[in-house]
């Protein structure tokens, strides 16, 4: 990047309030998944029991099935929010940033 | 060339169906021998179409970056969906049932992860490898170095992982010599790879994920129409059916000890950020949106995929496990655990369907090699000749020309351990090319992008240190020491060795980035700002190329 595209960007307040909410959605959207993925994991580790149990009483469906397959879906709603969002969100500001320095490239 | 390739398909015909005869290990199936023909000329025919269109270098690594999103998420989904997740998952929840669910969630859960953090930061600043972002501040010499030496270790440990499994599995569906069908594998993805490039190479894979996504799809309803449309119904039959009864519902003994969970968990999360065949991709699309669509897509399709797989364990179960049409005389699955998918393809949709399966485990397994063969080749042609070697002064077609001689030479060394290694214990080898992508390639890939101290000292030092400790705990662990080696007892007790290989490296990236007060380390800090700005608004990456 040359170097007046640079400061020129540095000047402009957009790219910082891009910075700070965009980082901050993204490690925040991380650390869910990570709680998410991993408080599975340590339930199978510490209490597997706990996901045998029966949904119903009688019904041989465990809760480890939904619990599974909800950690399926939870991971593709997360992958859609972050889409969504950024989609909808942070294209406009960066889209904003490369139009304020275009003539500069 | 192209008439070449032309020239090939009959003889390739010629060579399947005369061994199918002559052996007599499973009776000739023809459906999926015509099938599997039609796949490959329709492969060929790509190829050829591809060959036409890939005159630059950024057309042979990165298909010219006019990928589509969905494009490349079915690639993505196909790249991650080989014949070994398709019947090594399901072979495992006809095994062990609950468990298997678990497996395929670690799988799945790294992308989302690589969609938050990764993709699109390495969209913006990379051209045609990881490496060209983890150089992109630091000094390339070294940098380089390592990242081709982690992505050819991965691509190599993998490759042949996928060579012997295809070779066996060949063996069993079509009654082909072992040897025949590594050639077969070796010789198709050597002339997709050398005459298609990134373009062939994708479309290839984006054919067999749907081929497979429709396969598994029908598997799964066939099986659910006949317990209509009930999973408790499903559920019942196979627990009645399974030796492990109601155990079957529940986690098992596969992720018994905490360590051991967490360390698994760290390898497939970190481990899919740190695939030189799958990073590989991002730069085939044209921009950073495109490339976040793309894994949004990817992640559904394999989440998908693998409640389809859950599904047809189960189903095998039911329809396989007491069916003596697909036992031997001990009454066990004949072929083994990994072909429950393939039995129950037979059981629900006879001969025909059999073969429909078994053409489309085949295709699957061409067009992963394929993808891996391709990363392959680009870490050696433009990370260690164009950039480390030549130091960047190369023209375009003489470094087309050195990868295509690194795609045969790659093939070529595929067929050769494949065959070699067909009587070898390999199952560390999926593991250990996880432990060092997760090890090695990702630190240095992270931390380039997100930490401003790190110096080409603490990338070169730490990353190594990664990839010597995963490389080292996996031969001192169960998988080889024991496994392989014989030992009876392992001097590494766990597994997975990832939790403590991945830490050291971060650690070592770490201080050996801080005790660094050389001046090339100040301006590699100076530069991250530029760097951090280019990767977060695309400004000055790579485009799309136009034709």
């Amino acid at each position: 990047m040359k170097k007046e595209v640079l400061e020129k960007l540095k000047q402009n307040p957009r790219l910082w309030e891009l910075i700070e909410r965009r980082e901050r959605f993204s490690w925040t959207m991380a650390i869910i998944l990570l709680i998410g993925y991993y408080s599975y994991i340590l339930v199978i580790a510490f209490d597997p029991k706990l996901l045998g149990r029966p949904i119903k009483e009688g019904m041989v469906t465990t809760i480890g099935i939904p619990v599974g397959i909800g950690v399926i879906v939870f991971a593709f709603i997360l992958t859609g929010i972050y889409v969504y969002k950024a989609n909808k969100e942070f294209d406009v500001i960066t889209k904003e940033l490369q139009e304020s320095v275009k003539d500069l490239l | 060339m192209k008439k070449a390739l032309l020239l090939l398909l009959p003889s390739i015909a010629l060579l399947a169906a005369g061994s199918a005869q002559v052996s007599g290990k499973r009776d000739l199936n023809i459906s999926a021998i015509v099938m599997f023909l039609l796949f490959v000329a329709l492969t060929l025919f790509i190829t050829y179409w591809a060959a036409k269109r890939t005159r630059t270098a950024k057309d042979f690594y990165t298909a010219g970056g006019g990928i589509t999103g969905l494009q490349n998420g079915l690639a993505l989904a196909g790249d991650y969906m080989s014949a070994a997740s398709f019947l090594g998952i399901s072979g495992l929840v006809y095994l062990k049932g609950y468990d298997g669910l678990i497996y395929s969630i670690g799988f799945l859960v790294g992308w989302p992860f690589v969609l938050f953090l990764i993709a699109e930061k390495l969209r913006n600043l990379g051209k045609y490898t990881f490496a060209d972002v983890v150089s992109f501040r630091l000094k390339p010499g070294p940098t380089r170095t390592l990242a081709a030496l982690g992505s050819i270790a991965t691509v190599l440990l993998y490759l042949i992982a996928q060579m012997v499994g295809s070779g066996k599995l060949i063996q069993v569906l079509f009654g082909l010599n072992y040897a025949y069908a590594v050639i077969i594998v070796g010789v198709l993805m050597i002339l997709y790879v050398t005459f298609g490039g990134m373009l062939a190479t994708t479309w290839v894979q984006i054919i067999k994920a749907v081929l497979l996504l429709a396969g598994a799809t029908f598997m799964a309803l066939a099986v659910m129409v006949h317990f209509g449309f009930s999973l408790e119904a499903l559920f019942e039959k196979a627990v009645q059916t399974h030796p492990d009864g109601i155990k079957i519902m529940e986690p098992g003994g596969l992720v018994s000890d905490p360590i051991s969970a967490i360390s698994l968990g760290i390898a497939l999360m970190f481990g899919l950020a740190g695939l030189p065949h799958i990073l590989m991709r991002f730069f085939t699309v044209a921009d950073a949106k495109e490339a976040r669509k793309s894994v949004f897509f990817a992640t559904g399709f394999i989440g998908y995929f693998y409640v389809l797989t859950f599904i047809i364990g189960f189903g095998a179960i039911v329809f396989v496990m007491k069916n003596p049409q697909y036992l031997d005389e001990t009454g066990k699955i004949i072929g083994g655990n990994n072909m429950a998918a393939i039995h129950l393809a037979h059981a629900v949709g006879g001969n025909f369907f059999l073969g429909f399966i078994s053409a489309v485990a085949f295709a699957t397994i061409l067009a992963v090699v394929s993808g891996l063969t391709l990363a392959g080749a680009s870490a050696i042609s433009h990370d260690l000749y164009a950039s480390v070697i030549k130091k960047g002064k190369v023209d375009e077609i003489t470094e087309m020309k050195v990868s295509k001689i690194a795609t045969l030479i790659i093939g070529i060394l595929a067929i050769l351990l494949g065959i070699a290694f067909e009587k070898q214990n390999i199952a560390f080898m999926v593991g250990l090319a996880f432990a060092i992508a997760a090890s090695a390639n990702f630190p240095v890939l992270f931390l380039s992008m997100y930490w401003k101290g790190l110096t080409t000292k603490g990338a070169f030092r730490g990353g190594l240190l990664g990839l010597l400790t995963a490389i080292i705990l996996v031969i001192l662990g169960p998988t080889v020491w024991v496994d392989v080696l014989g030992n009876p007892e392992p001097i590494f007790p766990y597994k997975y060795p990832a939790l403590f290989s991945v830490t050291v490296a971060f650690i070592g990236i770490w201080f050996f980035s801080i005790i660094d007060n050389s001046p090339e380390a100040k301006e590699e800090r100076e530069k991250f700002e530029a760097q951090f700005i280019r990767a977060l608004t695309g400004i000055g990456a790579e485009g799309a190329s136009k034709h």
